[in-house]
């Protein structure tokens, strides 16, 4: 698996690590102008870290669901051509704000997932990727709702978490449950467990 | 791309490049059926001469708008948390109100001798309206405990420095009294320290009364716990951080752990000066006059 353009593996710290260009956002060691995107705290880290094939290219067009602060969005921006980044809660929307004025790639909304309509005359279509962790109830429900943002080829990178679907249930069926809902939308091309993200789900997926 | 371009225009329609307040308006309030290739579109109705030109306008307007929703809802949020103290503050109060009437109501019954089927029926009934007074006491009781889990919420995630430090009631009631977070944060620590004293230091400064040392504060063990000769310093330093944090949830938002620590070091010093100090009073109670520990 080649990484996509823009993001590297490198050594910092006498470690090999997954690095993008940027500028620090959360504390993550920098060498020669190379931050390092830590894996344990970004699922797209740890899909990207475990040779899933994203179908990122550098230079994307990428609709992000989820960005909290920007911890993982911020590397998005730094290889992509365009991030929107998708946020409805106003506390990280205050950091993200603040990550977006050092990245001309990064376009912070707050706006709810579950509303498209509410900022698709902003976002623009055919889209390359949609990056979805919003770690709330209902997530196959929002990928399926934001399909309309990709390209034919283009791909929902999306990490489902089952404790957000039914604290009680086992998270293996509520993940055949998300994945039974994507598929009447999407054809689903890869699933993992992912290291550092117990209770998480990675899924590769393109439009029907 | 543009055959599947639906009807419906994009955040930029009708704007000039530079109407930053219309953009952020248009961003926050707009909507469209469907996404459509905007950069192009911007291009081709003249919004833009580049796509990069597009992207930049679009990000700066976003900034904008996100920033001042972001900091819109938050002000909301601190006014939520006003009313719900508030709220509490009054059923606490007429919970007290009421049990108060309860216990004479009843204890007045029990002195009551009378006789006959009429007075006993007469008695039951009161009885019954007595009971039934208890039983919304507990109620209100229970509401004002609701709304103390409410109020804690919404402080922890509104002024989290100020909530860890303060306390979330204490919090709420600060900000109750200033106004908002924006107002306490503006607030100078002095200020801060007699906040709920206002009646008091009127009286002060209409010369008939000693200046106050503490206002709400005094509700925190810091200064509660303090031996009362050093309250006005333990009042000052805990104004002091409190005041501090309250400015870092405003503008900054992030946690600082280290806040509780240095206050906490702080008070165990003015407490250590006092076990030191045991047999010889007088020495440091000019050192509490000093204004050593302002914010401001
Ligand atoms: C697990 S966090 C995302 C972390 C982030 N992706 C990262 O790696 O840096 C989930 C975020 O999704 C947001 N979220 C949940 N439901 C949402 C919705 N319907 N619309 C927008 N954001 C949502 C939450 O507020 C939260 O900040």
């Amino acid at each position: 698996m080649t990484l996509p353009e823009g993001i590297a593996s490198r050594e910092i710290d006498g470690e090999e690590r997954l690095a993008t260009r940027g500028t620090a956002v959360y504390g993550e060691p920098v060498d020669g102008g190379w931050r390092a995107w830590d894996v344990r705290r970004s699922k797209l880290g740890a899909m990207l870290d475990a040779g899933m094939d994203t179908g990122l290219a550098g230079d994307d067009h990428v609709l992000y669901l989820g960005a909290a602060s920007g911890t993982t969005a911020s590397h998005v921006a730094d290889f992509a051509r365009v991030v929107y980044a998708v946020e409805f809660a106003s506390r990280p929307m205050g950091d993200l704000v603040e990550v977006a004025e050092s990245r001309a790639t990064l376009v912070p909304l707050l706006k709810n997932a579950h509303n498209p309509e509410t900022y698709a005359h902003v976002v623009e279509g055919d889209l390359d990727a949609i990056v979805q962790d919003v770690a709330t109830r209902g997530q196959a429900r929002v990928a399926c709702a934001n399909r309309e943002f990709l390209a034919e080829d283009g791909r929902l990178l999306a990490a489902i978490k089952a404790r957000s679907e039914d604290v009680t249930a086992d998270p293996e069926s509520v993940f055949d449950a998300a994945l039974d809902e994507l598929r009447g939308t999407y054809e689903v091309l890869d699933t993992r467990r992912l290291a550092h993200h117990a209770d998480h789900l990675a899924v590769v997926a393109r439009p029907r | 791309m543009s055959d599947r371009t639906p009807a419906g225009t994009g955040w930029f329609a009708g704007l000039e490049r530079g109407d930053l307040d219309g953009a952020r308006d248009a961003i926050e309030t707009g909507s469209a059926d469907s996404p459509a290739d905007w950069p192009a579109r911007a291009v081709e109705t003249g919004f833009a001469d580049t796509d990069e030109e597009y992207y930049a306008a679009l990000r700066e307007a976003a900034i904008a708008a996100a920033g001042e929703a972001a900091a819109e809802r938050e002000r909301a949020d601190d006014r939520q948390a006003i009313h719900a103290v508030r709220a509490m503050d009054d059923a606490d109060r007429v919970a007290n109100e009421l049990a108060e009437r309860v216990a004479e109501w009843a204890a007045s019954r029990e002195a009551e001798a009378g006789t006959g089927v009429e007075h006993c029926r007469e008695l039951v009934e009161a009885d019954d309206r007595v009971a039934a007074l208890a039983e919304r006491v507990v109620d209100l009781d229970r509401e004002a405990r609701e709304l103390e889990t409410s109020v804690e919420r919404t402080v922890r995630s509104v002024a989290p420095n100020l909530a860890a430090l303060a306390g979330p009631t204490l919090a709420a009631r600060l900000l109750a009294l200033a106004g908002g977070l924006e107002s306490l944060a503006r607030t100078s620590s002095s200020t801060v320290q007699v906040l709920g004293a206002e009646d008091a230091l009127f009286a002060h400064l209409r010369g008939s009364a000693p200046s106050p040392k503490h206002g709400v504060i005094y509700t925190h063990e810091y200064v509660r716990g303090t031996h009362p000769d050093d309250r006005g310093s333990a009042a000052r330093a805990l104004a002091g951080k409190l005041t501090i944090a309250a400015r870092i949830d405003h503008y900054a938002g992030d946690r600082r752990p280290d806040l509780a620590r240095e206050l906490d070091e702080r008070i165990a010093r003015i407490r250590a000066r006092r076990d030191d100090a045991d047999g010889d009073h007088d020495t440091d109670s000019t050192a509490d006059e000093r204004g050593d520990d302002d914010a401001a």
